[in-house]
């Protein structure tokens, strides 16, 4: 497997979840779900984070926050929407205060649905993400070659 | 020998803290019940922070964090070479000031209070390793490491209050609770990440090679409580150099962050009975 694949460091951000998606990203934490053995670990820092996990829907307050949150990660990096709120607004979507999804905000590479997401699911999305993940790691090196010899 | 000692040192050390940073994983994780990530991991780890885009906030942390990373080599380089331990030691306590320097060169407030939590870590654990290398001094009467390998039995016999001393004060240095008050290896502490928290990619895989090298250096010293001229005592020492690295991830398991004033306080009551004590009972028997 290729570099990033092995060592995807995760940065979990709760935008507006009502905290069941995100009780559920700390449940794969757990001895049961365990995501260490993958080598993934929650990390609090978005300078050392590969992967973004959002939960909830985009309002105006944590827009900013968001859009800070996904400036300050290395490149390659990709986006984990967790739970209906965070792909579509679910069923706030229609409130006066929320934007919708996450994708409103910043480009989303993986939807995981789900009110609550389980955790199974969340850490199918994880390893989904991980492949687009290397896709962008190959582009990112070429282009970094390509600015080498520019 | 000297310089094969040194070389060797010198390329195996990031790869013997790398390993014994795997098993620690491995060995936490089965602790608390979980399976835990390959033993290879923080090869894959920093593998993975090299190919990071490289995003720092100024150009002056990468040279300070590689600051860090020759001191801690040219102290562990010391010890391997035989030479002077009290000048290793200065040494080490060197290169932690380019860390403290290269966190508080950014403006996180996360980062600076990283560096004043770990110039207070500097300030708990320096009386113990001077007093370490006074203790050898009394103990065999050389400060050069060459001369207490070749004593005719281990000084963990005249020093044990010294090994303890050490022992404590080395939850410091790996970074360990309950003392891990400045930067933390697992996440969600309540300074972010501490020291660490402007460091992406090649400038924190970097800080992670000075961390193995210091690693490979603190259980070079414990091992210097083992080795006397005997073949023999060459085996035990790496055995109890394990098995103290061993506790010290037990340590780590079982207890809670302190404050910083708890940190201070048991740190230098620690170092002044278990070291003070044995350095007295070590001058008078003189």
């Amino acid at each position: 497997m290729a570099k990033l694949a092995k060592s995807p460091w995760l940065l979990h951000y709760d935008a507006s979840s009502c905290n069941g998606c995100d009780i559920e990203v700390l449940d794969c934490t757990t001895p049961r779900y365990d995501i260490e053995r993958f080598g993934i670990i929650n990390t609090g820092d978005p300078f050392q984070a590969d992967i973004l996990l959002i939960t909830g829907g985009i309002n105006n307050q944590c827009e900013s926050v968001v859009r800070q949150l996904y400036s300050q990660m290395p490149d390659p990096k990709v986006v984990v929407a967790v739970g209906i709120c965070a792909c579509t607004g679910g069923v706030f979507k229609d409130c006066y205060n929320i934007k919708g999804g996450v994708d409103t905000v910043i480009p989303v590479d993986v939807y995981v649905p789900g009110c609550a997401a389980r955790p199974q699911a969340i850490i199918d999305g994880v390893v989904k993400a991980l492949e687009i993940l290397e896709q962008k790691r190959k582009a990112y090196s070429e282009k970094q070659e390509q600015d080498s010899r520019a | 020998m000297q310089v094969v000692s040194v070389v060797l040192y010198l390329i195996l050390a990031p790869f013997v803290g790398a390993l014994l940073d795997g098993f620690d994983r491995i060995i936490s994780a089965r602790m608390q019940g979980r399976k835990g990530p390959p033993l290879l991991q923080p090869f894959y780890d920093l593998a993975k922070l090299f190919s990071k885009q490289m995003l720092a906030v100024n150009s002056v942390q990468m040279l300070l964090n590689l600051s860090y990373l020759v001191f801690l080599a040219v102290a562990g380089a010391m010890l391997f070479a035989g030479a002077d331990i009290l000048m290793s030691l200065f040494i080490l306590s060197t290169a932690d000031m380019f860390l403290v320097m290269a966190a508080s060169s950014d403006s996180s407030p996360f980062s600076t209070l990283g560096a004043g939590r770990e110039m207070i870590q500097i300030m708990a654990y320096e009386p113990m390793t001077l007093l370490l290398a006074v203790g050898f001094y009394l103990a065999t009467g050389s400060f050069q490491v060459i001369d207490i390998i070749r004593m005719p039995y281990s000084t963990v016999l005249t020093m044990p209050g010294f090994l303890i001393g050490f022992f404590f004060v080395m939850a410091i240095k790996l970074r360990k609770s309950p003392f891990d008050l400045s930067t933390s290896h697992h996440a969600h502490q309540e300074l972010v990440k501490g020291l660490t928290t402007e460091m992406a990619g090649p400038t924190f895989a970097i800080m992670n090679i000075a961390e193995y090298y210091e690693m490979t250096l603190m259980l070079g010293i414990v091992a210097l409580f083992f080795i006397n001229e005997n073949w023999w005592s060459w085996p035990i020492a790496i055995i109890a150099c394990l098995f103290v690295f061993f506790l010290e991830i037990l340590w780590d398991n079982v207890c809670a962050r302190v404050k910083w004033r708890t940190l201070l306080d048991s740190c230098w009551v620690v170092t002044l009975l278990s070291g003070g004590l044995n350095g007295l009972i070590l001058m008078l028997i003189r």
